[in-house]
């Protein structure tokens, strides 16, 4: 018997939703899993029943110091900012319809950390005024990029060309402003250069989890329309999207995440970058890949953060235990665009 | 007026553009002032008999004669270092036929950079003579990666596949080599010193390690440039004016790996020299690469020399390092070149 076309697509439908959901709850598993290995693993390891009263609040010698004040925070920065590099690097690769146009690649995790750079070493500010430059300086590098990339033509390839250029001035502008920042500041200016979960402390982290809070869920609940916009401009307008508010909501949803994460961890490496085409290769395509892409997000930053700790003799920052891992793909997937002709 | 007279004219046009001798006479001046701002700026201003003192007057044992002495390398240094650069951006721009290849967004500086630190943390070398062989291999070899990836798939090597190429193979070179540098604090050390990418460490000996390789490099982009001239016209042309391209393309980009590693060996990684010098020189002087070479080693003399000074001053009572500033003014070129460029030849 030959099934009618409806039943058939309403068969492969159910089957990526299937899959869309088996792939998004084990990925939600290892990322629990990845926390409690942060809370768990340390210089000394306390046994679990130790580490829950510690965390419950009672005061064990020895253990709450080290799961509250230390391997907590380090945890929920980890979390919260994989969360928003791994969203915020997926809406920009679909909206652009390119892997390569991702926050890393144009320059705007530069603005960012230019922004927070110049707010600790030369104002000496901290928290909301830090929050508040990196989020304006990310989305004037997303202005000035759209803008001078307009030109005769729009052209992807025209916009990262352009991004390259900003983020080599913008990184010489860090540069610079970590030369002429006094001694005390420089341990928190470096972190800046590659991304470490290093000195995460409690009150560093509201920013960032307020501002996942608000922004995730916008993201996610556009991310339908999200996956009409890469079909192109007028296939999503005659499907009902309003093509330019949804792409402003988006972008200036990524931008607040990326600023944010960025002003508190540092630029990790690659993770915007890879987390979208991974919950691609894992998902498949159909349903919209926003929390997938998300929590592979997550999971690259807790599990090279574990890595970077405990793997070898030395301490590695986060930021470059995914470098490593991040730069072979993004030469890989160079190779394979070039010979596809896709660039 | 006979066809044949109109050809002559036009082909006198084409050996010496209109504007060469004021072009020359500027570069020349303006090569001036930067040494002797070189000499006479920097953290410690040195008057202007201190300056005469230090340059004339060798048995005159003044404070100030000193510095001007020991500014002196530096300079000479710095100058020699931007005109290497300034001609291997141009040999990269002919040889790959496209106008944003630089050492340092061909990623060719870092990978002069992994070699050193490699050399540093497991062969334990040390001296500048040694740095200089690993600093040229590791350049050899990224410049054949990013090239052989930029250039494949349809339409051969476009600009925008190059950077991409280049700024994916920076990456994760820069990635290994803080892994090699983390876990060793004595590497870390002298790799600082190195990778501050300054003109500072130019003393008497680095220059003559230099030397012979910025002669070798310039004099293969001299006698070359007839031939890239007739390359610009295509692959097609230039074979049939008699012009073995393989060969060719090899003979300059070796001259242009030799020339940036060479200067990345002793100055640490520099950028956007080469298409900073390169394409001002181009823009007033036309594409006759008989002229834009030598001139770009002028120029990019001067553009190195400037920065570094500017390095100093704004740096103040520390130094910028040369690296930043260059960066910082020629990566606008850089955005220009991809605003001003067509879509189809991105």
């Amino acid at each position: 018997m030959i099934k009618e076309p409806v039943e058939l697509i309403k068969a492969g439908r159910r089957q990526r939703r299937r899959r869309w959901i088996a792939v998004t709850v084990s990925l939600a598993i290892l990322a629990i899993l990845l926390c409690c290995a942060m809370l768990l693993l340390g210089n000394t390891i306390y046994p679990v029943k130790e580490v829950i009263r510690a965390l419950s609040g009672d005061s064990v010698k020895g253990v709450s110091f080290a799961v509250n004040t230390i391997r907590l925070p380090r945890m929920l920065a980890g979390l919260f900012a994989g969360f928003a590099f791994g969203i915020a690097g997926y809406v920009f690769q679909t909206m652009l319809r390119n892997p390569l146009a991702n926050p890393n690649v144009i320059g705007i995790t530069s603005g960012s950390s230019a922004a927070a750079v110049f707010c600790i070493t030369v104002l000496h500010a901290s928290g909301a005024i830090v929050s508040a430059a990196s989020v304006i300086a990310g989305l004037a590098t997303v202005i000035v990029i759209y803008f001078l990339s307009r030109g005769r033509a729009f052209s992807i390839g025209r916009l990262i060309l352009i991004g390259i250029g900003m983020q080599a001035m913008l990184d010489a502008v860090i540069s610079y402003l970590i030369l002429i920042s006094s001694q005390q500041d420089i341990p928190a200016a470096l972190r800046w250069l590659a991304g470490s979960l290093n000195g995460s402390q409690m009150r560093e982290l509201p920013p960032l989890v307020l501002t996942v809070m608000i922004f995730a869920p916008i993201v996610i609940l556009l991310g339908k329309h999200l996956n009409l916009l890469e079909l192109g401009e007028q296939s999503a307008t005659s499907l009902g999207v309003a093509t330019d508010k949804t792409r402003i909501a988006l972008i200036v949803s990524s931008v607040f995440m990326i600023a944010i994460a960025t002003a508190t961890t540092g630029p990790i490496a690659f993770v915007s970058f890879l987390s979208g085409p991974i919950a691609k290769r894992l998902v498949g395509i159909g349903f919209s890949n926003v929390i997938p892409a998300g929590l592979v997000g997550v999971n690259l930053v807790l599990a090279a953060d574990l890595i970077g700790q405990f793997a070898f003799e030395v301490r590695f920052p986060v930021g470059i235990v995914t470098g490593l891992l991040g730069a072979p793909y993004l030469i890989f997937l160079l190779i394979r665009m070039n010979r596809r002709g896709e660039l | 007026m006979s066809s044949s007279s109109a050809l002559t004219d036009r082909r006198q046009k084409l050996h010496t553009p209109r504007n060469f001798t004021t072009v020359l006479i500027v570069c020349i001046v303006l090569l001036g002032v930067c040494a002797v701002a070189s000499l006479v700026l920097g953290s410690r201003p040195v008057r202007f008999h201190e300056l005469i003192d230090g340059l004339f007057h060798p048995d005159i044992d003044s404070y100030g004669a000193n510095i001007v002495r020991k500014r002196i390398a530096r300079t000479v240094f710095s100058l020699l270092c931007g005109a290497a650069l300034g001609v291997s951006g141009a040999l990269m721009q002919s040889v790959t036929r496209n106008p944003i290849a630089d050492p340092s967004i061909l990623g060719v500086n870092t990978g002069a950079a992994l070699f050193v630190v490699s050399g540093i943390a497991f062969l334990n070398i040390s001296t500048a003579n040694q740095y200089i062989w690993l600093a040229l291999a590791g350049a050899a070899i990224t410049a054949v990666f990013v090239f052989g990836i930029g250039s494949m798939g349809r339409g051969g090597a476009t600009p925008i596949k190059l950077v991409l190429a280049g700024a994916a193979t920076s990456a994760a070179i820069s990635s290994l080599v803080s892994a090699i540098l983390i876990p060793r604090a004595y590497v870390m050390d002298q790799f600082r010193f190195w990778q501050v990418g300054s003109v500072g460490s130019g003393s008497w000996s680095s220059i003559a390690t230099f030397a012979p390789f910025l002669i070798v490099g310039i004099l293969i982009a001299l006698m070359t440039a007839p031939a890239l001239n007739a390359l610009a016209l295509g692959d097609d042309v230039a074979t049939g004016l008699g012009v073995r391209t393989g060969v060719l393309r090899l003979i300059a980009a070796l001259a242009g790996v030799v020339l940036c590693g060479a200067a990345t060996a002793l100055a640490g990684p520099i950028g956007f020299v080469g298409l900073l010098a390169t394409h001002v020189m181009r823009l007033v002087l036309g594409p006759d690469l008989r002229f834009v070479i030598p001139m770009s080693a002028i120029s990019g003399a001067v553009i190195l020399t400037i920065s570094d000074v500017g390095g100093r001053l704004i740096g103040s009572p520390g130094e910028l390092e040369v690296g930043v500033v260059t960066a910082f003014i020629g990566a606008p070129i850089l955005i220009i070149l991809a605003m001003r460029s067509k879509v189809r030849s991105l």
